[in-house]
């Protein structure tokens, strides 16, 4: 009977947490204007910066060409972008009283949490797309086998979650817009800069080196660069980048359960 | 039998006493009312009822569940209409109502049955497919009650359920809650500042003042209470000292106004 119950309690979990992202996909349907505006900035980052640093030479990037070792980075930043503002939204609905019904609902806290995280991984999932595309008309040769596929899927869905909830953790602490707003603009680029996203970890000062090994950005860069280019390689292994994206996953949709009913409050 | 007690619920933020040793019965079946001004701890007191907040001291059961212990069992047998929009206003009623019947694990089977009868009660059925954001003040309310009721939990919690709306839309409102409790024998506890409000809808009311219980029983026997022919403005004024309000601060207000603003 036990293992029936842990059955039935883990096919509920799984349904609660579908709903909520089913929730931000309809919404996602209703304005599809919104996916196509936030696909502007990767594609500058690509066919701007990408075209004026492929001319500078002796960049290391393990034999690929300077715009392929960017394009993982950049499909990885434009998830990190969507991810990190998700607070924002977690206070405007807040604000509008939406989160104190779904909290008086009998919807578990990680269910909540967890599916929100996966709405922003969708979200992300609809930039990797326009991506792939733009990659391919500027050349890059991508590796499109069905399990490489699936594999940069699961990088993205996991970095998602990784910063989305992180940012749903910053949101409940701080729990107005303003102050929001002020942190996130401080954490985004250090995140970013401090990774191997653009370039190489080798070219960095060893104190750099150090930050952008604990940073989670630089796993799930590492194993979309591996997972979506033809010749690419992971430099920690595959294995430790899925690991480190779980674990981190993991923890924070612990804490942001515990932590998200604070900003009803 | 009591659907909900409460024991001397307290509820501090830092210095400040939201709500100070709240004790009431309320009996199945009632349309209970919590009057005050603002600032007094209505929505405190609600907010705990739901499970949002955590009392100080004190306890409560809803349904004979521990709001505390048992908050988990609480949450499925109350439905709660939050005073600000909660509706999202980027889905359809339809939507609205879809997410929240798997939320409250209706079974698939039932779902569609459920969806329509709660739109015909509420008089939105050729507006489900509509964005809410094209709706009325007082169809928003309509469907975040609808919304609050798919699951037929036996006490529903409203606070401030027709804070902005105009006369027409809040009789319909009343209307349809005092539809509720006749099918279903819904107990409904609502907070409200509108004294006819409270004196229409309610069996019984509480005046709150600073977190208090001033005053508690039925509007006809509080009216007696003041003096003859008092009306319950004039009961209001009496329990409350008629002082010029003092709590609820910016963010309060702020959320009142945008609130009322969106209902338009």
């Amino acid at each position: 009977m036990a293992g029936t119950s842990l059955f039935s309690s883990t096919a509920s979990f799984v349904g609660k947490t579908m709903t909520i992202t089913e929730l931000e996909a309809r919404k996602l349907r209703h304005e599809p204007i919104e996916l196509l505006s936030r696909a502007v900035q990767p594609a500058l980052w690509l066919v701007i910066f990408g075209q004026v640093f492929t001319r500078v030479p002796g960049i290391p990037t393990g034999g690929l060409p300077y715009i392929s070792f960017l394009t993982p980075g950049i499909l990885a930043q434009s998830a990190l972008f969507i991810a990190i503002f998700y607070g924002i939204a977690i206070i405007w609905e807040r604000d509008l009283g939406i989160t104190y019904k779904f909290l008086a609902s009998p919807t578990p806290r990680e269910a909540l949490v967890l599916g929100k995280a996966l709405s922003a991984g969708l979200r992300a999932l609809v930039q990797g797309v326009i991506i792939y595309a733009l990659a391919a008309l500027l050349g890059v040769a991508l590796d499109l086998h069905p399990l490489n596929l699936l594999g940069v899927i699961a990088a993205i869905l996991l970095g998602a979650t990784v910063f989305s909830t992180f940012s749903l953790i910053i949101a409940a602490l701080v729990k107005t817009r303003e102050a929001f707003m002020g942190i996130s603009q401080v954490l985004i680029f250090p995140l970013f800069f401090a990774s191997n996203a653009i370039y190489p970890t080798a070219l960095m000062p060893a104190w750099l080196q150090v930050i952008a090994r604990l940073n989670p950005l630089s796993y799930q860069v590492d194993a979309i660069r591996a997972l979506m280019l033809v010749g690419g390689r992971s430099a920690f292994g595959l294995g430790v980048d899925f690991a480190v994206l779980l674990a981190v996953s993991v923890a924070l949709v612990i804490v942001g359960a515990r932590l998200y009913p604070r900003v009803a409050v | 039998m009591a659907i909900l007690e409460t024991w001397s619920l307290t509820r501090r933020f830092g210095a400040l006493v939201a709500v100070d040793r709240f004790t009431v019965a309320v009996q199945a079946g009632e349309v209970f009312g919590l009057v005050g001004p603002n600032g007094a701890g209505k929505t405190t007191v609600i907010k705990m009822l739901v499970t949002l907040l955590r009392p100080t001291s004190g306890t409560a059961q809803v349904a004979g569940y521990d709001i505390v212990r048992q908050a988990a069992q609480v949450r499925r047998v109350i439905g709660y209409v939050p005073q600000a929009l909660s509706a999202d206003a980027t889905l359809t009623g339809y939507e609205n109502l879809l997410i929240f019947a798997k939320l409250y694990d209706i079974p698939r089977a039932e779902r569609a049955e459920r969806i329509r009868s709660a739109l015909e009660l509420m008089g939105l059925t050729d507006a489900a497919h509509k964005l809410v954001r094209t709706y009325s003040g007082g169809m928003i309310r309509r469907l975040e009650i609808a919304q609050s009721m798919l699951h037929r939990p036996p006490v529903l919690f409203l606070d401030e359920p027709t804070v902005g709306l105009d006369p027409v839309a809040r009789q319909s409102v009343w209307g349809r809650l005092e539809e509720m409790r006749r099918d279903y024998g819904t107990t409904i506890v609502l907070t409200t500042h509108y004294m006819e409000e409270a004196d229409s809808l309610c069996t019984r009311v509480a005046i709150m003042h600073l977190g208090r219980v001033a005053a508690i029983g039925s509007p006809a026997q509080l009216k007696a209470e003041v003096g003859e022919g008092a009306t319950l403005d004039q009961v209001f004024v009496h329990f409350t000292g008629g002082e010029l309000e003092e709590g609820g601060g910016y963010r309060e207000a702020e959320r009142t106004r945008r609130t009322s603003r969106r209902l338009g």
